[in-house]
């Protein structure tokens, strides 16, 4: 492979991490402090509807995060009134949110914009587009330097910055701050968070819309940065490829982008494989490499690669009275 | 322990409380359909028409009901015994590779009559199969049943697009399919039996497999309620220290309730494999393994009530398509509305109704009978 084939390359693996870093930090809060969240899916495809139908409406793609944003918080409180406040199963609380977004978005996109569930295609206003760092032209032949600043770092929109500077500010929230000590000790411990005056209700509460700004960002990404509008089904599973991201990464920041962009680079990987033999082994089947970020899960969750560690109280509502 | 909500007579739990959610989930889904501008009432009206008014449309919706029965008796196998089985889609797209193999093979040299029961084994034992490994790692790992079921899920996905692009697809087609079986791979209509009746089904898929249905409810129904090892999955599921204590191999239990859960998943393959389009197709469960998660959930996991929660949705399936087709703005995915709406209000959101209606149970019965002192009643 050439140089310009390996920036290629690279370049798509970073493209197609950002939806599944914002994702998988969405899931990591939300778990991290005892609520499961299989509905990752769920809320970033109702985002990504909401952001390019008010980015169309409004022509203003600021405008269309704030709209994702705002119904993948919606999409998290019901999750949040189901598993914090009636105790309710919060598998089934997941599931059903998915099922309602990917209903509700085909329904409602047929019916307002009339074009079988997409949007329309969004203007160069609506979107978030490619931003050039400063200098960029400057070094583009600097050798190594060259490569990776203007042809990686360079010419990335806005939320792919924002989804990487996420990584360490989460890490900071969640190991520096007394709000993310109290958020760990919820997911470990919620007994102990309640002796201490602490309300569990109030911290889950604020985890999971912590879970819906970042799910609404992922699903912003996918309809009005990655692509030029919403089209049905657009998440395509990476919800799901998101929470084997965050088991992955044993819950944990700096692993979850590590993990992410292993599985970004897995999806852009495979996209060039399906015309690409490999030396020794030959045609690999596509499928397969589609298929490896659910099977290197279910082989780390056997414990095969490492210990899976998730929070003790995760998936238990909170009971009070005891 | 204390419990979080009082307790409710059975009939109450099991009966008024899950008509009473699944009503709000009709009511909340009503306003979706006024908000793309169309009469809930109307839309109601137009989708029973589809699936009862006449012949070929009860014939489909049967036709579902049969889907949905099965991948319901699944979940709710699973769920007695304290397992989340959500991979009922990739045990029932793997069980259709079972029923293929038999009717690919023997289609043309046995009849449909013996073909049956082996491709009942075949289906069964290939969603068992898939459904072996997520129990397994859960039992003996730790591993969460959830989570490895999602997965395998995708990966019965990724397996089945190779197979059915690769080596399966016959010489000489583009189709992702393999061939039509033989005449011995197809499983007879039931339009002669409703025609004695007075019916005609027209051409509606509607299959012996849903006798299959039926039987597996009544397994389902003997298996965990009058055996040993229904016993103890209930135990399990209903505390799984108390089932260590008194010496229940837990390991042995939980792979056991997977393997009969996605066996049950699996054999729902018959339905549309081998009873309507004799060929296994690219995504021919389409969906019917999630739909059982909202047909168990509503059901209360008992045949009896999974009975009439799959026929609904069978309805719905059915009526859906109609409606789909009578008003242009409603597409079928409205079905999935209603069915995560069912599954969030009659599972996720049960105890939001649940001491509103305890209060007005309270408020109707305290007139008729004399007040019981709170200690005596417990």
């Amino acid at each position: 492979m050439d140089m310009l084939g390996l920036l290629n390359l690279l370049d798509s693996t970073i493209r197609l991490s950002t939806p599944l870093l914002f994702a998988a930090l969405a899931g990591l809060y939300s778990e991290r402090s005892g609520v499961f969240d299989i509905g990752l899916e769920g809320k970033m495809l109702a985002a990504a509807f909401a952001s390019a139908a008010v980015a169309a409406l409004a022509d203003s793609a600021f405008a269309g995060l704030a709209a994702g944003v705002g119904v993948a918080i919606l999409f998290s409180l019901v999750h949040g009134l189901a598993s914090i406040t009636y105790r309710g199963n919060q598998i089934v609380s997941g599931v059903a949110l998915n099922f309602i977004a990917s209903g509700l978005t085909i329904i409602l996109g047929a019916a307002w914009f009339g074009q079988g569930g997409n949007t329309p295609t969004l203007s160069a206003n609506g979107r978030f587009l490619d931003i050039a760092l400063p200098g960029a032209d400057a070094v583009r032949d600097v050798p190594v330097l060259g490569f990776v600043y203007s042809g990686l770092l360079s010419g990335q929109n806005l939320l792919v910055y924002l989804a990487f500077l996420a990584v360490p500010f989460t890490w900071w929230v969640l190991y520096r701050t007394r709000f993310g000590l109290r958020l760990r000790a919820v997911g470990e411990n919620p007994g102990a968070v309640d002796t201490a005056g602490i309300s569990v209700t109030w911290l889950r509460y604020r985890a999971v819309i912590i879970c819906g700004v970042l799910t609404g960002m992922a699903g912003t990404y996918l309809s009005i940065a990655q692509s030029a509008g919403f089209a049905r089904e657009m998440t395509a599973g990476r919800g799901y490829i998101a929470l084997a991201a965050l088991i992955f990464a044993n819950w944990k920041p700096v692993p979850v982008m590590l993990a992410c962009l292993l599985f970004g680079f897995l999806d852009a990987a495979s996209i060039r494989l399906q015309t690409t033999a490999l030396p020794l082994i030959g045609q690999i089947p596509p499928q397969f490499v589609q298929a490896l970020p659910y099977i290197l899960t279910v082989i780390l969750l056997a414990g095969f690669v490492g210990k899976s560690s998730p929070p003790k109280a995760g998936g238990v509502p909170y009971v009070k009275e005891r | 322990m204390s419990r979080p909500y009082t307790k409710l007579p059975a009939w109450i739990d099991h009966g008024v409380l899950p008509l009473v959610n699944v009503v709000v989930a009709f009511l909340v889904a009503g306003l979706v359909v006024l908000a793309v501008g169309e009469s809930p009432v109307e839309a109601a009206r137009l989708m029973l028409r589809g699936a009862f008014g006449y012949g070929e449309g009860f014939g489909f919706t049967l036709y579902y009901t049969t889907n949905f029965i099965l991948t319901g008796l699944a979940v709710a196998v699973a769920f007695h015994g304290g397992l989340f089985n959500i991979g009922g889609e990739g045990q029932a797209y793997v069980g259709g590779l079972g029923v293929a193999l038999v009717a690919l093979n023997f289609g043309s040299i046995l009849p449909w009559w013996v073909n049956l029961p082996l491709a009942v084994v075949a289906a069964g034992a290939f969603g068992a199969a898939w459904a072996f490994l997520p129990g397994y790692l859960q039992a003996k790992r730790g591993s969460h049943v959830v989570i490895t079921t999602i997965m395998f899920n995708f990966i019965a996905s990724a397996l089945m697009v190779y197979l059915l692009v690769g080596p399966l697809r016959p010489l000489g087609t583009m189709q992702p399919e393999t061939r039509q079986f033989d005449p011995g791979g197809q499983l007879p209509k039931l339009g002669g039996l409703f025609e004695s009746l007075g019916m005609s089904l027209g051409g509606a898929p509607l299959n012996v497999t849903f006798f299959v249905a039926l039987l597996a409810a009544l397994f389902v129904w003997v298996l965990i309620w009058r055996t040993r090892l229904g016993y103890e999955i209930r135990t399990l599921g209903f505390s799984p220290a108390a089932a260590r204590y008194a010496g229940m191999k837990e390991t042995r239990l939980v792979v056991t309730i997977m393997l009969i859960s996605g066996a049950l998943a699996g054999i729902m393959a018959l339905n549309s494999v081998m009873g309507d389009q004799y060929r296994l197709q690219l995504n021919f469960p389409a969906g019917a393994g999630f739909v059982g998660i909202a047909v168990a959930l509503m059901g209360r996991g008992h045949p009896l009530g999974i009975l009439p929660a799959a026929l609904l949705f069978g309805v719905l399936y059915q009526g859906g398509a109609e409606l789909a087709f009578d008003m242009p703005t409603i597409s079928r995915d409205m079905i999935v509305i209603i069915q995560g709406l069912v599954i969030l209000f009659a599972g996720a959101l049960e105890n939001m109704l649940r001491p509103g209606v305890g209060r007005l149970y309270g408020f109707v019965r305290l007139p008729l009978t004399k007040p019981v002192p709170a200690e005596e009643a417990r």
